[in-house]
């Protein structure tokens, strides 16, 4: 174990601005890029379903 | 006697890699998941304090796996770029334009979390050394690759566009790999090395190699999570997009 107390850890023996702003980048990064893409995803999905309703309209005024 | 009529080609077709990305997708997350927590755990409580550069070093396991995902990223894109151009199959091209974001992403990432290293370590944020700038140069790769591809509104053009400017900067891969042995640079040379033995300690290659599969599992799942709303988006007038059970519900 290399750390004595949760303060310690959270130090990294000085090196935290640089040591947690990068793992701290990382994980923000990772999260943006699932939340954007998984919205890209929700809206092309809700555009299609759109479609299928208005084609579903077309037939029952058909 | 039945013919064999499985074949390979059958999922270059958008219809049928659809549904299969979609089953795929959640066992990567797991296995990105399972990788990073064993990864980072050794990254903070089992790898050892550095002798000189104390708790500092830590930086390498984001620093090391995001600069070898954007190499091996940009190889794959180009690769699937390639077989777009070479076969044109349409599913080829979405492969490539999904990895882009991602390989960007990971240059960006190995950029950010160098600068962060540096610092500490050489007393400055960058300097124009050849590792380093030539990961500029697959940043900007990356970044020309989707600008140009979101420039040209026929997708087949834009596949074909964007395959040509991935193929010709894969010259810069192997620029970037050996930069640090073809020229005299500040940052250091290879970590890890296939006809030496390691130069650190055991624990560290493994918080490193843990990393390095936790991002390689998250890059695939995001490129296939990716790649299916392009499948969407480039297939919307085709009838088997309406069919699909997340559209008639």
């Amino acid at each position: 174990m290399n750390w004595g107390s949760f303060a310690d850890f959270l130090a990294m023996g000085g090196y935290a601005p640089y040591v947690w702003g990068s793992f701290g980048f990382a994980l923000v990064a990772f999260a943006a890029e699932y939340v954007l893409v998984r919205h890209r995803w929700t809206a092309i999905v809700g555009n299609l379903k759109r479609q299928a309703i208005a084609a579903r309209l077309d037939e029952e005024m058909a | 006697m039945k013919p064999l009529d499985f074949h390979w080609f059958r999922f270059a077709s958008p219809a049928t890699f659809y549904p299969l990305a979609g089953r795929m997708i959640p066992l990567f997350w797991l296995l990105a998941a399972v990788f990073g927590v064993a990864g980072l755990w050794v990254s903070f409580f089992v790898a050892p304090t550095d002798a000189t550069q104390g708790e500092g070093y830590r930086i390498i396991f984001v620093h090391v796996p995001a600069s070898w995902m954007s190499m091996f990223i940009y190889i794959m894109m180009a690769t699937w770029a390639g077989i777009g151009l070479a076969f044109n199959t349409r599913l080829a091209g979405m492969m490539a334009q999904a990895l882009a974001p991602t390989g960007a992403l990971m240059a960006l990432l190995s950029l950010w979390t160098g600068a962060l290293w540096g610092k500490p370590m050489w007393g400055t944020w960058w300097v124009w050394d050849a590792r380093l700038t030539s990961e500029l140069v697959l940043l900007f790769l990356y970044l020309g690759f989707i600008a140009l591809q979101a420039a040209i509104d026929e997708p087949r053009r834009a596949d074909k566009a964007g395959a040509v400017l991935a193929l010709v900067g894969v010259v810069n891969v192997p620029i970037i790999y050996f930069s640090v042995k073809w020229w005299n640079t500040l940052h250091q040379g290879a970590s890890v090395s296939l006809t030496r033995a390691p130069a650190m300690a055991q624990a560290m290659l493994w918080g490193m190699l843990l990393m390095a599969l936790c991002f390689w599992m998250y890059s695939i799942a995001m490129a296939l999570t990716r790649v299916r709303a392009i499948i969407l988006e480039r297939e919307a007038t085709h009838d088997w997009t309406h069919g699909l059970e997340e559209v008639m519900a």
